[in-house]
């Protein structure tokens, strides 16, 4: 009696894994054995025109070290990366600032900032390419027109086609950094807020003394996810430039489906990949790390 | 005295709105410019130029539409989408379900391996699920856009917290009644988590819609295609005729931009909740 019900226990609870099966099981396929396989495919010659695999050691990651377009790639990319997670943090901490607070339209105000941030990347890069026309009728040109400068060439021009990819990404990722920070905002306490301003301290000081060093968590957290986020970009450089001109705008991401999906060379794709992998993986644990001691030293 | 400060307070809110309207205008520039252009007539692109139409037409929605197979890339972008949904929602359910209430051996290691799954960027796992995908013969076919995209570390989470949340008393005297483990899920729990469906949903559409670079790689004949992939291919063979490409842009973004108007406080809020987009 008693053993046949530790039994029926026992069988109850591994019936219960059930319940996680379906989603373990694509996870697992998906997002874990990809993992692994990259990092074997990366120690290999694999190529989809060729049948045969073979095991070639550290092969691709020496070509790497000595490919001039990894490293062109590598510098746009964390060009870009500083660039945009700059810019889109700063304009989104400057609307957050503004939009903490209770007045008529404010909720119109965030809804409108935030649309760039739910339209596809690919085709809000359709219509940005449409703006920076080259002739004097597109609409950047049109604009600095009226500043009396000159019509530019802008995705075609080397040294103005970077700026331009980013910043179509800083107009598409501000709307995320206002939206993570204005939450940060709204936990800071109204009671230490009031304490200052009986104290006497005006607006600015508010700010730099009580807001921005309560915030800094908040800051760190946006830093971090925009900058995993930047250091993948590339359905904008795709649509916008194809990496060109004079691989000006080529980014890693870009650089792997180049490799992989038109050159089909898997191997050397697997190795960037897995290059951006540990880039990542590193950038997520500084942040667990951090924000472990915040948590320690806050409580 | 209270005079001024109600002035200085009507001050204040003056130089918000104007602090605001400038960046609010840029943000929206695009897609004015946008709209703009879809209504032109394609001369008017030629000649010296005013930001709105001079003359009003609906010609390039026509023609763009007929152009290339858009009525096929709205319907896979539709299928793609529901069932992603569909799939997200019961795989999260259920799991999150398993990890809020149900007993099983190393559960808290399982949920260590789906939380450890975030760190996985979907560009890292591009090229080895392509190889995949190949070797299980599901390139270029729904199954590809769909199922690896079918379970997502964000929605189990966010259902095993939600669930956490509801008082167990109900569940047991349900149980007590002699409903299932998996009824009380169905009938009592799940009824009871409409706003953590509604943001598993949310994101789960957008962020299928909105893809780009996986549907690019995964499929290639022409009735594959999806909205996204569809657009940047037409916008090549379209060349400088931008009046039509502009008019495919928007019909590719407005239904994701009606959808977020309605459910753009649940959006928002889930982001600053959690963190997380896509």
């Amino acid at each position: 009696m008693k053993r046949g019900e530790t039994i029926r226990k026992r069988i109850r609870g591994w019936a219960g894994l059930l319940y996680v099966l379906p989603a373990l099981s694509i996870l697992g396929l998906f997002q874990l054995a990809p993992v692994v396989y990259a990092a074997w495919l990366s120690l290999t010659d694999s190529n989809l025109i060729r049948p045969v695999t073979n095991f070639v050691g550290l092969e691709q990651y020496r070509r790497m070290i000595s490919d001039p377009s990894f490293h062109i790639a590598l510098k746009n990319t964390v060009v870009y990366t500083v660039g945009v997670v700059f810019f889109s943090a700063l304009f989104g901490l400057m609307l957050a600032v503004l939009l903490n607070r209770k007045f008529r339209g404010v909720g119109l105000y965030r809804t409108l900032l935030f649309l760039p941030v739910v339209t596809a990347t690919s085709t809000a890069a359709v219509v940005w390419r449409w703006m920076y026309a080259p002739n004097p009728n597109g609409l950047l040109n049109r604009i600095v027109a009226l500043f009396g400068m000159e019509s530019q060439r802008w995705l075609l021009d080397p040294d103005l086609a970077l700026p331009s990819v980013m910043a179509m990404s800083i107009w598409q990722s501000t709307g995320y950094s206002m939206i993570i920070f204005l939450a940060g905002l709204q936990n800071i306490s109204s009671t230490v807020m009031e304490a200052a301003k009986v104290d006497g301290a005006n607006w600015w000081q508010r700010l730099r003394y009580i807001t921005l060093p309560l915030l800094s968590p908040t800051i760190f957290f946006v830093l971090v996810i925009s900058v995993i986020h930047s250091f993948q970009a590339v359905s904008q450089v795709l649509v916008l430039t194809g990496g060109g001109p004079l691989r000006r705008t080529l980014v890693l991401v870009y650089y792997l489906y180049q490799q992989a999906f038109e050159s089909f060379n898997m191997a050397y794709g697997a190795a960037i990949a897995m290059t951006l992998f540990v880039i990542l993986a590193a950038c997520t644990w500084i942040q667990w790390k951090v924000a472990e001691k915040r948590v320690h030293y806050g409580e | 005295m209270s005079k001024r400060r109600g002035e200085r307070s009507t001050g204040r809110k003056l130089l918000v709105h104007l602090l605001l309207i400038v960046p609010t205008a840029l943000s929206l520039l695009p897609f004015l410019w946008m709209l703009a252009t879809s209504f032109k007539e394609p001369a008017e692109l030629l000649g010296p130029m005013s930001f709105w139409p001079r003359k009003w037409t609906f010609e390039n929605y026509v023609a763009a539409w007929n152009a290339a197979p858009f009525a096929r890339y709205y319907i896979n972008s539709v299928i793609v989408a529901a069932c992603t949904v569909a799939l997200q929602l019961v795989t999260g359910a259920l799991a999150g379900y398993g990890f809020a209430r149900v007993q099983m051996p190393g559960r808290d290691i399982l949920f260590g391996i789906i939380l450890a799954t975030m760190m996985v960027p979907s560009t890292v796992t591009l090229v080895p699920s392509y190889l995949i995908l190949n070797k299980l013969g599901w390139l270029d076919t729904y199954a590809a856009l769909i199922v690896p995209w079918g379970a997502t570390p964000f929605s189990i989470f966010l259902f095993r917290q939600f669930f956490r949340t509801i008082p167990r008393d109900l569940e047991d005297a349900a149980r007590i009644d002699g409903c299932s483990q998996l009824g009380v899920l169905w009938r009592i729990v799940l009824p009871l988590s409409k706003p953590a469906v509604l943001t598993v949903a949310t994101y789960g559409w957008i962020g299928s819609w909105n893809d780009f670079l996986w549907p690019l790689v995964m499929t290639d004949s022409e009735h594959m295609r999806t909205l996204q992939v569809g657009l940047r291919v037409f916008t090549q063979d379209a060349g400088t005729r931008y009046t039509l490409q502009m008019a495919a842009a928007a019909f590719t973004i407005v239904p994701i931009l009606i959808a977020y108007f309605f459910v753009q406080r649940q959006f928002v809020e889930g982001i600053a909740r959690t963190g997380l987009t896509e």
